[in-house]
């Protein structure tokens, strides 16, 4: 559907901060009630999404051509030991000091389509510090820079399709995409899986965040149970003595095309 | 039943210091003989060009093989691992040295992320000629040391973006 005319005459920039939440949460709102009236489930993140202002002139508006993954596309980078320092999951020791904030452990596995592990592959994450700050020129918000964070980590998955990282939990951070607009608190991941056409790019909040409902990136899931699987849950055996909170979060890519060889089931 | 994806979520405007890494979009060295230069520029729907996105490239070497060789976020300059990452400068503009890919069909797998845009999205550059008929927008253009590839997110000249059949 081509949605591209009605908002023309809008602001397509994030840096404005043109409309205000009630504005934005109207828009939500009326999205959702056309979602659920279709009666179609859809379990990906709309591209074409306007109350996310900058996604409006960023959005292709034809769908995608559908193909068969050829040669390359159904293998994956190789990522090993010389890519990644074991010390680099560790956001917490990149420094001199101590970061300021909730030391935390991220887990889960990383698992394709067929619920295969998703074995010695490269996980990445950068977030905010415990104040909502990123360390990003870019980012200007009167929140302090923790000299002792940086917020990029990134390791391999084990064998069981396991990645594990130590960081600070997040603090929420305001844009500018409308007045008064502020970020659910989030890690951002990146993954490959075993086949290039597995690419993933997106973000991991944390439970019970009271800006879910007014966020228009998390909204872009329009599907309560597809955006629920971006939340990671508090697990108290991940939780360690006087140490840091635990939480679990496991990450399902799409399918896989490429037959399995004997090799990789070992 | 098939478990269901994790969805996807936009890169943001914070990955620059995170995602790219030095030498991500070089392949291969620049001095290197058979090196080329695979670049381009990536728009929005205005015609503007995006300067906060995120380009990747995954490609067979010359000899059509599929690398399956670590070192790409280490490189020692020698070794020919397939990928790399490119972010774009102020005026949208993106570039890899890299080798030509070899096959039957060669190109460059392309995925690309940005500000603004929700998910990633998966493209094909050909070599000049190597595309099939249906999908020939996608085909670079050769320039004099190598190829050029421009992605337009939306509107006239709306890049070609695919997906995968699923088995």
């Amino acid at each position: 559907m081509h949605r591209l005319g009605p908002y023309r005459h809008r602001v397509t920039s994030s840096d404005s901060a043109a409309s205000t939440q009630a504005e934005i949460s109207a828009e939500i709102e009326a999205i959702s009630k056309e979602y659920d009236a279709a009666g179609v489930t859809e379990t990906a993140t709309r591209l074409d999404y306007p109350p996310y202002r900058s996604s409006i002139l960023r959005h292709p508006t034809k769908a995608p051509q559908q193909v068969d993954p050829e040669d390359i596309e159904l293998w994956a980078p190789v990522f090993g030991e010389r890519d990644v320092d074991l010390l680099e999951s560790d956001l917490t020791i990149q420094h001199q000091g101590e970061p300021v904030g909730e030391r935390i452990v991220l887990t889960g596995r990383v698992t394709d389509g067929e619920g295969r592990p998703v074995r010695r592959q490269l996980v990445e994450i950068w977030q905010a510090n415990a104040g909502g700050r990123y360390i990003h020129q870019r980012d200007q918000h009167p929140a302090a820079l923790d000299p002792n964070f940086t917020g990029m980590g990134r390791c391999l998955t084990d064998d069981d399709g396991t990645y594990r990282f130590t960081t600070i939990k997040p603090g929420p951070y305001p844009w500018k995409n409308h007045h008064n607009a502020w970020r659910p608190a989030h890690v951002h991941f990146s993954l490959f899986g075993r086949e290039f056409t597995q690419r993933l790019v997106t973000q991991m909040y944390f439970p019970g965040d009271p800006l879910f409902a007014l966020d228009p990136i998390y909204q872009a899931i329009v599907d309560p149970a597809a955006r629920a699987r971006l939340v990671a849950t508090y697990d108290h055996d991940v939780t360690t003595h006087e140490w840091a909170t635990g939480y679990r979060w496991d990450i399902v890519l799409s399918g896989s095309h490429r037959t399995v060889f004997e090799e990789d089931e070992q | 039943m098939s478990p269901t994806p994790t969805p996807g979520q936009t890169v943001g405007p914070f990955f620059h210091y995170a995602l790219p890494y030095a030498g991500g979009a070089e392949l291969v060295p620049q001095t290197r003989a058979d090196a080329i230069r695979l670049h381009g520029r990536v728009y929005d729907g205005a015609g503007d060009p995006v300067p906060d996105a995120l380009v990747e490239i995954w490609q067979t070497g010359p000899d059509g093989a599929v690398p399956q060789v670590a070192g790409s976020l280490r490189r020692d300059g020698y070794t020919f691992t397939g990928f790399g990452r490119a972010e774009t400068d102020r005026t949208g503009h993106y570039q890899f040295t890299t080798l030509r890919p070899g096959g039957a069909t060669p190109y460059f797998a392309v995925a690309v992320f940005a500000r603004g845009l929700l998910d990633r999205l998966l493209t094909r550059a050909y070599l000049p000629g190597a595309a099939p008929t249906h999908l020939a927008s996608l085909e670079a253009v050769p320039d004099d040391r190598g190829f050029v590839f421009d992605i337009r997110l939306q509107g006239e000249g709306e890049t070609v973006f695919l997906s995968y059949a699923q088995d």
